[in-house]
């Protein structure tokens, strides 16, 4: 298979960004609008025509899906350990293009609206084809040194949306925040790469997750604190990605990120970036499942159910909008998460992998729906609360029905996407783990309950009166809506197992109609709670949460996680320890160094006599350097 | 010798023959069109450094007196493209203050006299050869140093620089002549196999490395940089400590590495002792220099004394960082005189303090002089600090741990002097800040081309393996 163009997908977004950036006041607002959605159409239109050659052309061969990959030696460190550039194309990395680029697509065509009239709107621009460029950079990677470049790039495109109303200090203390926690975890993720680079030789995925290679063979060669060195170094690229896809309890930037446009949090935080993390212990998930026997994926599995859960049960008590789809994403996350934690390698056993991938693709889009949905509300109400909403589905049918198909896809009920992806996510956890499998029940029960709170709060509920009658979204934010509602309703049905495994042999997967019932019957009630809680104006959710006392105070507060997080930074870390290291830095390092400062000076100062300006003293220095270097290389050197 | 052999010159018959055209043109072009000359000059120079990557066959002529090969075509054309920058950076110079006077042809003829005078050197086969390459190639420079005849200063820095080079290739020549003494020929094939360190040996050595020493300005050969630099015009300056500097590494090295290998034990302590103080005068008088031009003079001598890094150690790695490393210097440099002589021409100041607030007032200029000054103090992402990154690996690969130590303190220390102008430009507040000036495109053009080298070449590795590559020439 020719892969040589696939290159043209990241660079198209490159060279707008580039051109968006240099000339930034020079382009027209609707000029840039049009060049960044053109631009990312053409890297959409390949990565269809990629997708379309690779899975149904010439990808497969006797019913394995190959491998390709195009790549140059950028630094070479030894012979084997060198650090390449280039791209990889495989199952997973494909359905990545894609999903990246029908997103991120529908987000730049939305935001031509959402964003219209804004200062620095082609900024905006340009910093969404520079985030989409690291992303599909970060799909394509072949090593895990590019990964970890495109993985930085993607993190500071990020950093640069969430902070885009720069002058709001909310929004620049979100990217700070955002930043700053999600690198804390990327310095694991580093220090796991040099770990596998120094004990394997290597960075390369293919030669990495080949499984008669010698990186998984000879994985318990070193040992470290009990564990092997290999198991350290996937605990910590596991690190890395908890910390970008959100996972606890490194969650806490998520909810605050969402003080960026809201295009951007659905682009980035909740159909891309966000699932990078899913993506890396995907894409490494041979080296996952075979070192140390899975060791790490228990650990996965864990953390991303423990996760699921506890976003779920914030998210019933958040009244942003924004911030219930937040702690919605990190839940589904979780739920990404778990699947892979439980998968097994062959045949079969590998439908949790499957199914973690088709749940990050189904969650793509309908999330993206979601956030744009929530988006056109609030350009309409101009509030992100649910208390100024209410009764919106006379002024806005098409923001309605969307986000009504949204909100059925993501509660799992059929034959919306998330049924089929979130069943085969509940089939791979009860074949492993039965209280997982129920954790994950009782979170699709939880998800169709706060999901149906909020549709239930702006849309039913209580007839608001607006000050501006709300109407609704232009044709170029409505048109990404309907397209991903389409898409909401129809991927379900992409029989995904056939081509997308652990091993790249595509198998058969069933509808398990006992688990699938169970699952439905439970999101059906929880949509039924919400129909009681909320579809009318009534005190009874407001009894409960009195019913539910400190709990629900608790919840409301996101359990006080900030308020741990500050307190450990400010309290003890940076009293009792960074204020003494502080103290002895001031007096005695820098005493040091202005020491040493003022002796340099002091000698340049005195040592200026030397340069007197006259030829003949500059003569004599020479002809007497030349002559004492000879002498005392005749007479004392040799 | 037929035509094809005698092509093995090619560098040298088509700067003849463009200096030949040039003095040819002057006559035909009217004097109301003079600035013609410029272009054309620039034009030619061009053509003739775009030839100069075409493929070249290696091979020697005149009896082994000049010879070529893929290394020594690499280090002709780094030189021309150093060279076309200066041309395109001092184009606006040039029209606006040397043709009013009606002497613009000369200033190309006698700075690529100059060139030439490098071509021979560098490839020379014998030390007559290379004593004529060195001749020629300073003499032309000291009449370029005087050439602001109105100025005093100027004068001043033609009069010191022919005093100073006369004297020092004397030694040279001294120490060349020495060394014939000893081994019987001059040509650098037979004096590899007759040489030896006995005492005569050494004193010829020592006196022929002074007189190099004296081009690439090291401690104590130095004295006359600073004087130079400050009264010639800034495309000399320029040149003196870019493109001088370079071809006159270069040959060093050619003649460390083959010729003079047998005296390895010497010259590597002779370099150790020289580095050091080299870094350490350069930088310490770097402190506190107000001239931009000045401080820029010491601030090459210290990175002179960076360049001995590398070449002490003298085998292919080292070769190969040094030629990086003189690349990156070169085009670092001469964003920072490109800055200096278009801020000079348009305004005539030339102290750091008139650089105060130069951001508000000339974002662009500012940016490009940092990235300069950032690059040559080596500071990432830049091209610099990948040249100084790559050489102190080298040395240290070699076990020279305390001079690259010694070399860390004087990157601190010129961090800080460096930083210095960064602050003037982007801290410091002015109400009497230079005005916003437009660039005319000659000078843009100058600029960017450095900007660009200094962005990519770090980043761009196949470039650095590919000198690697070719310094296998220097075993």
């Amino acid at each position: 298979m020719n892969i040589s163009y696939i290159i043209l997908i990241p660079a198209i977004p490159l060279v707008v960004f580039l051109l968006l950036g240099i000339f930034n006041q020079r382009i027209k607002p609707s000029v840039s609008g049009y060049v960044g959605v053109f631009g990312l159409l053409a890297s959409a239109l390949m990565s269809i025509y990629a997708a379309y050659q690779y899975f149904f052309v010439s990808g497969n061969v006797d019913g394995v899906f190959q491998t390709f990959s195009q790549k140059t030696v950028w630094m070479n460190f030894t012979d084997s350990l060198h650090i390449d550039m280039g791209i990889l194309i495989d199952p997973i990395s494909v359905m990545m293009l894609i999903v990246v680029s029908v997103v991120s697509l529908m987000v730049h065509i939305y935001s031509r609206g959402y964003m219209k009239g804004d200062d620095g709107y082609t900024k905006f621009f340009a910093f969404l084809s520079l985030f989409t460029f690291s992303m599909f950079g970060l799909v394509l990677a072949t090593n895990l040194f590019q990964i970890y470049i495109f993985w930085e790039l993607v993190g500071v495109s990020s950093y640069l949306l969430i902070g885009y109303y720069y002058t709001k200090t909310s929004a620049i203390a979100a990217a700070k925040k955002a930043f700053v926690v999600t690198r804390f975890a990327d310095f694991g993720f580093l220090i796991g790469i040099l770990i596998v680079g120094y004990y394997t030789g290597t960075f390369d995925f293919e030669t990495l997750n080949n499984p008669e290679g010698s990186a998984i063979l000879n994985w318990a060669s070193s040992s470290f604190m009990g564990l092997s060195a290999l198991t350290w170094a996937l605990i910590l690229i596991f690190m890395g990605g908890a910390g970008k896809s959100a996972m606890f309890p490194l969650h806490i930037w998520l909810p605050d990120a969402m003080e960026g446009p809201t295009p951007v949090s659905a682009l980035i935080h909740a159909a891309t970036m966000v699932v990078a993390g899913i993506f890396l212990v995907a894409r490494l998930f041979p080296m996952y499942y075979f070192v140390d026997n899975g060791f790490v994926l228990n650990i996965v599995t864990y953390v991303g159910a423990f996760s699921a859960l506890f976003a779920a049960i914030i998210a019933i008590t958040q009244t942003d909008i924004k911030r219930v789809l937040a702690f919605s994403t990190m839940s589904q996350l979780g739920y990404m998460m778990l699947a892979l934690g439980v998968s097994g390698y062959d045949g079969h056993e590998g439908v949790g992998f499957m199914a973690s991938m088709f749940h990050l693709f189904t969650h793509a889009m309908f999330k993206a729906l979601l956030f744009l949905g929530a988006g056109s509300v609030i350009h309409a109400v101009h509030s992100n609360y649910l208390k100024d909403m209410g009764g919106l589905r006379k002024y806005m049918p098409i923001t309605n029905t969307t986000f009504l198909i949204a909100a059925l896809a993501i509660s799992g009920v059929p034959p919306f996407a998330g049924f089929w992806s979130k069943d085969e996510i509940l089939v791979a956890a009860f074949e492993q783990d039965k209280l997982i499998y129920f954790v994950g029940v009782f979170v699709a029960g939880l998800t169709a309950f706060y999901m149906f709170r909020i549709y239930f709060g702006i849309f039913w509920g209580k007839d608001n009166t607006y000050e501006h009658t709300p109407k609704e979204s232009p044709l170029s934010m409505t048109f990404p809506l309907l397209v991903l509602a389409f898409l909401s309703m129809t991927v379900g049905f992409i029989p995904f197992s056939e081509f997308i495994s652990p091993n790249k042999v595509g198998f058969e997967a069933h509808l398990n109609y006992p688990l699938a019932a169970v699952a439905t019957v439970v999101g059906l009630i929880g949509i039924a709670l919400a129909w009681v809680f909320y579809k009318k104006e009534n005190s009874l959710a407001d009894k409960w949460a009195i019913g539910f006392g400190m709990f629900y105070k608790w919840t409301s507060n996101k359990f006080y996680f900030d308020e741990i997080y500050m307190f450990v930074a400010k309290k003890i870390f940076f009293k009792r320890v960074s204020e003494p290291i502080a103290k002895f830095d001031r007096k005695y390092v820098d005493g040091t160094m202005v020491g040493i400062g003022n002796t340099t000076v002091g000698t340049s100062k005195k040592i200026k006599g030397l340069q007197s300006g006259r030829v003949q003293d500059y003569a004599f220095a020479f002809i007497a350097g030349a002559v004492v270097i000879g002498l005392v290389f005749i007479y004392f050197w040799t | 010798m037929d035509f094809s052999n005698f092509l093995l010159m090619r560098f040298e018959v088509i700067l003849l023959a463009v200096i030949l055209l040039l003095i040819i043109g002057e006559i035909f072009i009217t004097q109301a069109k003079k600035d013609a000359v410029i272009h054309l000059a620039i034009f030619l120079f061009g053509i003739h450094t775009a030839v100069g990557f075409f493929n070249l066959d290696d091979g020697s002529l005149f009896g082994g007196m000049y010879r070529t090969n893929t290394l020594i075509q690499c280090f002709k054309s780094i030189l021309n493209v150093g060279v076309l920058i200066l041309l395109l950076q001092s184009g606006d110079w040039i029209q606006e203050k040397i043709m009013k006077h009606g002497r613009g042809t000369e200033f190309f003829v006698l700075l690529f006299s100059s060139l030439f005078g490098m071509y021979f050197m560098i490839s020379s086969g014998d030390f007559l050869m290379f004593y004529l390459g060195l001749e020629l190639s300073t003499l032309p420079v000291a009449g370029l140093a005087a050439y602001e005849t109105t100025k005093r200063i100027s004068s001043e820095a033609g009069i010191k620089l022919i005093l100073s080079a006369a004297m020092a290739s004397g030694t040279a020549l001294m120490g060349i002549s020495l060394l014939y003494a000893t081994s019987g020929s001059i040509y650098f094939s037979d004096v590899i196999t007759a040489i030896s360190p006995d005492s005569l040996t050494i004193l010829g050595f020592v006196l022929f490395f002074s007189g190099l020493a004296f081009k690439i300005s090291l401690v104590p050969f130095h004295f006359w940089t600073a004087d130079v630099y400050e009264g010639s015009p800034i495309a000399i300056a320029s040149y003196l400590s870019v493109i001088s500097k370079g071809a006159a590494v270069f040959i060093l090295m050619i003649l460390l590495f083959t010729v003079l290998k047998p005296l390895i034990g010497i010259w590597e302590k002779l370099l150790y002792i020289i580095a050091i103080a080299t870094m350490f005068i350069g930088n310490l008088f770097a402190l506190r220099q107000q001239n931009m031009k000045r401080f820029l003079a010491y601030s090459s001598i210290a990175q002179a004394g960076f360049i001995l890094l590398g070449l002490i150690i003298g085998n292919q790695l080292g070769a190969a960082t040094v030629i990086y490393f003189v690349l990156i210097y070169i085009f670092s440099n001469l964003a920072a005189f490109g800055v200096v002589q278009a801020i000079s021409l348009q305004t005539g100041k030339e102290l750091m303090s008139d650089y105060e607030g130069l951001y508000r007032t000339n974002p662009n200029l500012s940016l490009i002089m940092m990235l300069a000054l950032f690059s040559l103090a080596g500071i990432p992402p830049v091209a610099g600090f990948f040249g100084k990154f790559f050489l102190f690996t080298a040395a240290a690969s070699e076990g020279y741990y305390f001079l690259v130590f010694l070399a860390v303190v004087n990157v601190t220390i010129s961090l800080y002097y460096y930083l210095l102008v960064v602050r003037a430009m982007f801290l410091r507040k002015s109400n009497n800040a230079i005005p916003y000036f437009k660039n005319k495109i000659y000078m843009r053009l100058g600029l960017l081309i450095t900007v660009i080298g200094i962005l990519i070449l770090g980043i761009y590795s196949p470039l650095y393996e590919y000198i690697y590559e070719l310094s296998i020439n220097l075993q």
